[in-house]
């Protein structure tokens, strides 16, 4: 039985191979060139690495990116946990009406979603309509071609792809724990603060780095909410190698933006069983 | 269980945590006043004042409606090819348990995992050395797209069939086995059936990938193909046409409907199964 057994296990590779052709062929090789052109193009070495350190347009470009990232994670994560808490804790009905309002825009397109923006935060825009119209400031405010759009509009997008994961990981917060919190004399709030905060925060860790990691290498939202004068990573590297054509710069930049990305993966894999995703058995 | 959820903070809670979510769905709404104007630009009508101008020049002229039509056959086509190299491979990676297949599973999900402007460089090059190897023209063409979009529709696929199959009875398949079937027989009378409903919302998945995507697309692509989301990404960076507002609403409409249906059909199964 081993024998055969072991055999018939082998034929299953004849079912991963297309993928494995495929993915290699044309993506794991072009990958790699792209690595490999950072340091050809235009001459061998490390030069277009050197710009990291001596080009102040790159360092101010990469330091918007991260200061972006960093405060749209920590607004999406803030606004993300509220709604992910009333979720949990509400009914059935009520909880299916929130998850419309979660759903639909999650589904929508990030063109269609940026676009929006764009049309309510213009200066003429129905925001500042109202603002101004009201009399609340005196003339219309600066809401776009600069960093606030663009937060508002990433912490729109990456508001579901936050609720969602931690949803799931809120259900598993075992709610008898507080409710002896508060047998034991505990007020609300500070049952939440000391029983179920501190369970909910391993969600917390996992859902932000998420959105973090997305926010990176984030390229439509930022493009159409920043107007040319507020310019992020992904941004910055189509120009390089569209209008530009500076392959090198480019080629350099996403090689930085990817190894970014893997070393946040990979401090997250430790809490992800890929295997057990597969269910192989 | 409600007793202590019906305090003053709580319903504070519940009151921010509605107002958060108007924040999500109410500003995606703009577009639908704004696809009624009748002006030439971007702009909210008057009250007594819609038209239907916008709309007629989404559906009179060629451009859309040809940009529609290339979105559909490039997203049909992509969902294609990586429900099948998907499905396949998620039905491989079950039964195998190496090294070299967890070294697959990650593979499966690079895509996914690669920021997409990093896919657009490399398909990019690729396909221009594709070019200059073979001859083979794959840049600002159908089958590029296809190739490109399927790619990074794999990892969707591999991912829900995968959990479909995590959800089955391995006996099934081992029964089969020992009744003499062999791996065609035993996939296509025995587990493909019970993986429907993975393949179905991978397929999903994979269309709505493809239809949506735009930055792979703004680099391997230029004039001849004109996909939906391009129309849309230069519409914008050019000029604030109201026509986009009508396509956008359009779109959205869609996706209310889809989104509703297939939450009451969620809930709808539960129900049934509880009773």
């Amino acid at each position: 039985m081993t024998v055969l057994g072991s055999r018939r296990i082998d034929s299953y590779w004849v079912l991963v191979l297309p993928l494995l052709l495929l993915l290699v062929a044309l993506y794991v090789y072009p990958v790699v060139k792209v690595l490999v052109v950072s340091v050809t193009d235009p001459t061998t070495g490390l030069g277009n690495y050197e710009l990291l350190a001596t080009n102040s347009g790159i360092q101010k470009m990469l330091w918007v990116t991260l200061r972006i990232c960093v405060i749209t994670s920590a607004i999406t994560m803030l606004l993300g946990y509220i709604v992910s808490y009333v979720l949990v804790h509400v009914g059935e009905r009520h909880r299916l009406w929130m998850m419309l309002f979660i759903l639909i825009p999650f589904w929508v397109s990030v063109l269609i979603r940026s676009f929006s923006w764009l049309i309510l935060l213009r200066p003429d825009g129905l925001v500042n309509d109202v603002l101004v119209g009201s009399g609340v400031v005196g003339e219309p405010l600066d809401l776009v071609r600069n960093e606030i759009g663009v937060v508002i509009g990433m912490v729109h997008y990456m508001l579901p792809i936050a609720v969602l994961p931690l949803y799931a990981n809120m259900r598993g917060i075992d709610r008898s724990l507080v409710a002896a919190a508060r047998g034991m004399g505990a007020g609300p709030f500070e049952a939440f603060w000391r029983v179920f905060l501190p369970l909910s925060l391993a969600g917390v860790a996992g859902a932000g780095l998420l959105v973090f990691i997305f926010s990176l290498g984030f390229f439509v939202t930022p493009a159409i909410l920043g107007g040319g004068k507020t310019i992020m990573i992904a941004e910055y590297v189509s120009i390089q190698i569209l209008t530009i054509v500076k392959w090198g710069t480019g080629a350099m930049l996403s090689v930085v933006l990817l190894a970014t990305v893997a070393l946040l993966l990979m401090a997250m894999s430790r809490v992800i069983n890929v295997r057990e995703m597969f269910g192989a058995k | 269980m409600g007793s202590e959820r019906t305090s003053w903070q709580f319903c504070l809670v519940v009151g921010l945590a509605w107002l958060i979510l108007l924040f999500l769905l109410l500003p995606i709404l703009v577009t639908v006043p704004v696809s009624f104007t009748p002006e030439r630009y971007v702009s909210m009508p008057e009250f007594g004042d819609w038209s239907l101008r916008p709309y007629e020049s989404v559906f009179s002229g060629d451009q859309w409606l040809n940009s529609m039509g290339q979105s559909f056959v490039i997203a049909c086509a992509a969902t294609a090819l990586s429900v099948v190299i998907g499905t396949l491979a998620a039905v491989g990676l079950w039964r195998l348990s190496s090294r070299l297949a967890d070294m697959v599973r990650w593979l499966a999900l690079l895509p996914l995992i690669v920021p997409p402007v990093v896919s657009a460089l490399a398909f990019y090059q690729v396909f221009v050395q594709i070019k200059r190897l073979v001859g083979l023209r794959m840049l600002d063409s159908y089958i590029g797209l296809i190739v490109a979009h399927g790619i990074l529709a794999i990892p969707f696929v591999v991912i829900t069939v995968s959990a479909a199959l995590a959800n089955m009875d391995l006996r099934q398949e081992q029964a089969a086995r020992s009744l003499g079937a062999n791996m065609r027989q035993t996939l296509w009378h025995v587990i493909l059936p019970n993986l429907k409903p993975g393949i179905l919302a991978g397929a999903v998945f994979a269309f709505i990938l493809s239809w949506d995507e735009i930055v792979v697309t703004l680099f391997v692509t230029s004039r001849r193909i004109f996909t939906l989301p391009r129309r849309i990404w230069s519409g914008i960076r050019e000029h604030l046409d109201p026509a986009i507002a009508a396509v956008a609403t359009l779109l959205i409409a869609v996706t209310i409907i889809a989104v509703v249906v297939a939450v009451l059909m969620r809930r709808r199964k539960e129900a049934s199964q509880e009773g």
